[in-house]
């Protein structure tokens, strides 16, 4: 068994594969067109462009909204991304307008941020020792 | 008001959550939380963690601040100042009686 694709629920597509890949820095994998309006929209890492791919996924259940806008509330990230230098990323990403609800802490041998995705999630980045 | 910062500095998991705060004012829960853990290995859970900031609240130590979709946590050492006022400091500033 291996993880080879995990989601995220989205506002909006258009919007997420712009701030996933030109504010991120990921890159669009498949982007199939699923019925009227939702697409089958993935991206990866261009460090591992084979690797766990993340599905950007239409907020379609009302549920959904709910249970992400509790989340958000409390601060709480529903995805974490793996970064080399979580302050630098920081500095570049907050140069480019990003929110972030979490500065930089070092938490023993981890450090994280917490960043606004735009499209409705918290994002946590994390360095962690080798 | 007195009784409420006094039960509120009572218990060290609070007096921790204040030396947090202290660190960096505007604190999501999930950052308390996570400092809590892994700074000081308190396993607590969130709904632990809300209870306290509560009662921290109460005694106007801790306030919380909505800013869009968020909700944060800052400290306000205010209230302290009942302490010094009930039982002042003993002034140092004033020069000693020995001092030739």
């Amino acid at each position: 068994m291996k993880i080879r694709l995990t989601s995220v629920f989205v506002d909006d597509q258009a919007a997420a594969q712009h701030f996933y890949t030109e504010i991120l820095g990921f890159r669009t994998k498949h982007d199939v067109p699923i019925g009227e309006k939702d697409r089958w929209l993935t991206v990866v890492s261009p460090e591992e462009p084979d690797g766990t791919e993340l599905l950007l996924e239409p907020l379609g259940h009302p549920a959904a909204r709910t249970y992400r806008d509790a989340l958000v509330q409390d601060g709480i990230p529903l995805a974490q991304f793996a970064v080399d230098d979580v302050r630098a990323e920081y500095e570049r990403l907050r140069a480019l307008g990003v929110r972030f609800t979490q500065e930089p802490l070092e938490m023993g041998p981890v450090t994280t941020a917490v960043l606004d995705d735009t499209c409705g999630n918290l994002i946590q980045i994390a360095t962690q020792p080798e | 008001m007195a009784d409420d910062l006094f039960k509120a500095l009572a218990d060290p998991t609070r007096r921790i959550i204040l030396d947090e705060l202290a660190e960096r004012s505007g604190q999501t829960l999930f950052e308390i939380c996570g400092r809590l853990a892994m700074r000081h290995g308190l396993g607590i859970s969130r709904q632990g963690v809300s209870q306290h900031l509560a009662v921290l609240e109460a005694a106007g130590l801790v306030t919380t601040r909505r800013e869009g979709r968020y909700k944060f946590h800052d400290l306000d050492t205010a209230p302290l100042r009942q302490i010094t006022e009930r039982w002042p400091l003993p002034d140092t500033s004033a020069p000693e009686e020995n001092t030739p």
